[in-house]
């Protein structure tokens, strides 16, 4: 398993890559997600806004 | 049969298509990317002169294919709206240039990983790696320059031209290898075949269609937020189930 992960030297390289790769996914779909929450939330808050006037 | 493509050219109907497809492409990307990873970690070989280390390139050339066809795509939508002013394809276009940028910039960062155990250093100035590096620069130019625009059409018309010209750069990119003396290797998947062992390349196509199909999701849900942003106050959102 250690062998596995030490990839003959190269671990750190091999993982630095694949590491930042999984960060930028998990990071970026967040976002997306974020983004979508707050777009909708904006969304109620002018109707709640227009329709007090 | 008459299909009217014009119909998803509709932001309203967009929004729907997209929505329901997101989830699709999200989970079929992680059922790839599983197979992918597993293909070039345990049944791919280690390479003869490269060692374990040639492994980062099942997320190198992705990266690096996706960075360049997503800039192409961009500046074709983009073009699109400058050209028959659809709204929806400027909106396609501001929501591609993120997650290109990120790939581009993920293009880089491996290869210098790559770089440093196989030709001793991080970065050189070498034509592959540059024009490559400029590709990461007209995306976050694409990107400022949209946003420092207040009025939506004015900034999708100037971020287009911008899009339109930098395109010149992703055909220097792919044909740099050739053109100059560089560092970086060949290809070595051609037009005409590859000397690639069958199990590396299930690994490397697998990987590319796991990240396209990744794409395809975060870009559909991003331009679901960039239509409801830039169509409300219309009759359609704020019928939505969603904003009530």
């Amino acid at each position: 398993m250690s062998d596995f992960f030490a990839m003959n030297g190269y671990g750190f390289y091999i993982w630095g890559s694949y590491g930042l790769a999984l960060l930028i996914a998990i990071v970026e779909t967040a976002m997306v997600r974020h983004k979508r929450k707050i777009t909708l939330q904006q969304l109620r808050l002018m109707r709640d806004a227009g329709e007090e006037e | 049969m008459a299909i009217n493509w014009f119909k998803y050219s509709a932001p309203s109907t967009f929004y729907e298509l997209a929505g329901k497809l997101a989830p699709w492409f999200a989970w079929s990307s992680a059922i790839l990317f599983v197979i992918g990873f597993y293909i070039g970690f345990f049944v791919a070989p280690t390479d003869a002169t490269q060692g374990e280390a040639y492994r980062i390139m099942f997320i190198h050339v992705p990266a690096s294919i996706l960075s360049m066809f997503i800039y192409l795509i961009m500046a074709g939508y983009a073009a699109l709206g400058l050209v028959f002013n659809t709204r929806l394809s400027s909106m396609m276009a501001t929501a591609l240039a993120p997650t290109g940028a990120l790939f581009a910039f993920l293009s880089l960062w491996t290869g210098a990983l790559w770089g440093k155990p196989m030709w001793g250093a991080w970065w050189v100035w070498d034509a592959r790696l540059t024009s490559e590096l400029i590709l990461l620069f007209l995306y976050i130019g694409f990107i400022a320059l949209h946003s420092s625009i207040d009025d939506p059409r004015r900034a999708d018309r100037a971020a287009a031209l911008l899009a339109i010209v930098g395109s010149v750069n992703v055909p220097i990119i792919y044909f740099s290898v050739k053109w100059w003396n560089t560092l970086h290797q060949g290809s070595t998947i051609k037009f005409t075949g590859t000397s690639m062992h069958a199990a590396m390349q299930q690994a490397m196509w697998s990987m590319v269609v796991a990240c396209w199909l990744y794409a395809i999701a975060v870009v559909l849900t991003r331009v679901r937020s960039i239509i409801l942003e830039r169509e409300r106050g219309t009759q359609w959102v704020s019928e939505l189930e969603e904003t009530k």
